[in-house]
């Protein structure tokens, strides 16, 4: 039998999808215009008022909103509401300098675990199912997303956070977990623990899981699946629209419903800003609907993907998003968290380094390495052997600091650093994700 | 007296070190001695040339080089003889960051290459105990 959290919406008919949008983006855009300035000013730049909104199809005239401008408008430059009325906030993992910080009411609280908790039904989830959550807890949305929408399901919630693998599979057994929620890295690593103890993949009640916050190919979804003996579902999110839950995958595994009555997806091209027709390869955008707090118009993710509006056999008639193929920018996603390079290059200008590096990031063992090759400065340089790898140490420390995640350093002769005729290659990235 | 060593950082890696050796000869340097301290990723060639100043000229285009005074001993090239010279220098507090040795012309001598914190007590403590040791002028051959 199919289940659905909210089958009312879920699977409602397109007609009345655009309707419930239509009706909320009006709202929206009259709330934004009234409560956050800075918006209000790029509106007014481009000479668009609330009132030229009028349906979805004039989202276009909106003008876009980047990382850039939550970076600019930190902390409170975004805030649609009073303070005195938001009760948490989320932040994403290490950026440069200045965080995006994202703020809840209870409202968007609500909304935000809803979506979590189709995901969940989506699964096969229901109230008697033990979910085991090793999202990380805090800042970062995965921990209490999934936990909220667990909730909301009625599961029984084992509250793990991340890490300490030994507890994570003494209570996964123990307790009987059914539906297991991390990153697809950490799903593989806990399989191949449980392999190395001598378990088999029937030896656990697991049944699905929820995985997502990092790129995964559909080989290591085949390798989860064996390895736990479960069904392996994606989902997708990210902190600056509420966190994981903006799209989820049902028992066909063939892309992501967007949870369209919240969050409306275009797809445009990254270089010109201009709407792609359906079907096309582009930037992802998303519009929030009925957003109190933190309501983000045109919010350009950078992911690049195509949406699919072709009907479900699951019976949900909301658009698929595919797997992200890659980003407009040079964000990567190592062990789950946003690393840029200009992080990177921050960190080692004020170390005293020069700018001469290489990023190659790896997978061994479905587990992300993430290797600096950094150039060594000539006022670094000592005969001390000591005194070099105390730098390096230092440098790691840094670096950790900064990303939230630490990469190792080899520290490399100077001007060994290939340098090519334009622009230097920065990252190499082996891992083939897309 | 102390003399002067010379540190190039080189790659841990095959032909790393035939490059370098072969940029030092092309120089016209006899190395008189050399030790290697290795990383995983790098190393560090310590040598002591018979022109140093020259050496790093020529090699400084194309090394990450370095110089540093180390103290040179001589000692008798017998059973023992190392044993005063590092209880002399431990009495007086003097830390050794690293050593290491070679053998000079003279049949019954050697020569111990000291990296210590206090390069100007080290060569004390060694010439109140009699100990002599290189200077850079002893070098140039």
């Amino acid at each position: 039998m199919k289940q659905y959290y909210q089958p009312e919406i879920e699977t409602a008919p397109r007609e009345k999808i655009l309707e419930i949008q239509n009706e909320k983006i009006v709202k929206q855009v009259r709330h934004v215009w009234d409560h956050v300035p800075y918006y209000r000013h790029l509106m007014e730049k481009k000479g668009v008022t609330p009132d030229d909104i009028k349906s979805v199809d004039d989202i276009r005239k909106l003008p876009f909103l980047s990382k850039d401008d939550l970076r600019e408008t930190y902390p409170y430059g975004m805030l649609g509401t009073d303070l005195k009325d938001c009760v948490r906030i989320h932040s994403t993992s290490g950026t440069t300098g200045k965080r995006v910080v994202a703020f809840y009411t209870q409202h968007d609280i609500d909304l935000w675990e809803d979506c979590t908790a189709r995901a969940i039904v989506a699964a096969g989830g229901t109230k008697e199912d033990v979910v085991q959550v090793c999202y990380g807890y805090g800042l970062f949305t995965g921990g209490s997303g999934l936990h909220g929408g667990s909730h909301k399901v009625g599961c029984l919630t084992l509250p793990m956070s991340s890490g300490n693998t030994e507890r994570q599979i003494q209570f996964m057994m123990d307790l009987d977990a059914t539906i297991l929620c991390c990153t697809p890295s950490y799903a593989a690593y806990i399989g191949e623990t449980l392999a190395e103890q001598g378990f088999k993949p029937e030896d656990n009640k697991l049944k699905a899981g929820i995985f997502g916050a990092e790129p995964w190919t559909e080989e290591m979804r085949h390798q989860i699946e064996k390895s736990l003996g479960i069904k392996a579902y994606d989902i997708y999110g990210l902190t600056e629209t509420s966190g994981p839950g903006v799209a989820y995958e049902c028992e066909e595994q063939k892309g992501m419903h967007i949870n369209e009555d919240h969050f409306y997806a275009e797809i445009i091209d990254p270089d010109t800003g201009e709407v792609l027709p359906e079907g096309s390869k582009g930037e992802l955008v998303f519009t929030s609907l009925d957003k109190e707090a933190f309501p983000l118009l045109r919010y350009r993710t950078k992911d690049i993907c195509v949406l699919n509006r072709v009907p479900c056999s699951c019976g949900r008639t909301h658009v698929r998003m595919c797997k992200p193929m890659g980003r407009s920018d040079d964000m990567m996603i190592i062990r789950g968290v946003n690393v840029f390079p200009s992080q990177i290059e921050t960190v080692l200008l004020h170390e005293g380094y020069t700018p001469n590096y290489q990023i190659v990031v790896d997978r061994e063992r479905n587990t992300d390495t993430f290797d600096i090759y950094v150039e060594v400065a000539p006022d670094q340089f000592s005969d001390l052997m000591s005194q070099i790898q105390r730098m390096e140490k230092s440098l790691e420390s840094a670096l950790r600091t900064m990303l939230g995640i630490g990469p190792k350093v080899h520290l490399v002769a100077p001007k060994t650093i290939t340098r090519s005729e334009g622009k230097a290659v920065r990252v190499i990235d082996k891992r083939k994700l897309h | 007296m102390a003399i002067t060593q010379l540190s190039v950082f080189l790659m841990n890696q095959p032909g790393a070190l035939v490059d370098a050796v072969s940029a030092i000869s092309g120089a016209g340097a006899n190395i008189r001695a050399m030790s290697i301290a290795e990383a995983n990723d790098f190393g560090i060639l310590r040598i002591i040339v018979s022109d140093s100043d020259k050496i790093c000229k020529l090699l400084g285009d194309k090394y990450l080089i370095s110089k540093t005074e180390v103290v040179a001993a001589r000692m008798d090239d017998r059973s023992g003889a190392l044993y005063p010279i590092l209880v002399a220098l431990s009495e007086a507090n003097i830390n050794i960051e690293y050593m290491y040795a070679f053998t000079a012309s003279a049949a019954d001598e050697a020569y111990v290459v000291f990296r210590v914190n206090d390069v100007k007590t080290a060569e004390e403590v060694l010439k109140a105990n009699e100990v002599s040791t290189l200077s850079d002028e002893n070098l140039k051959l």
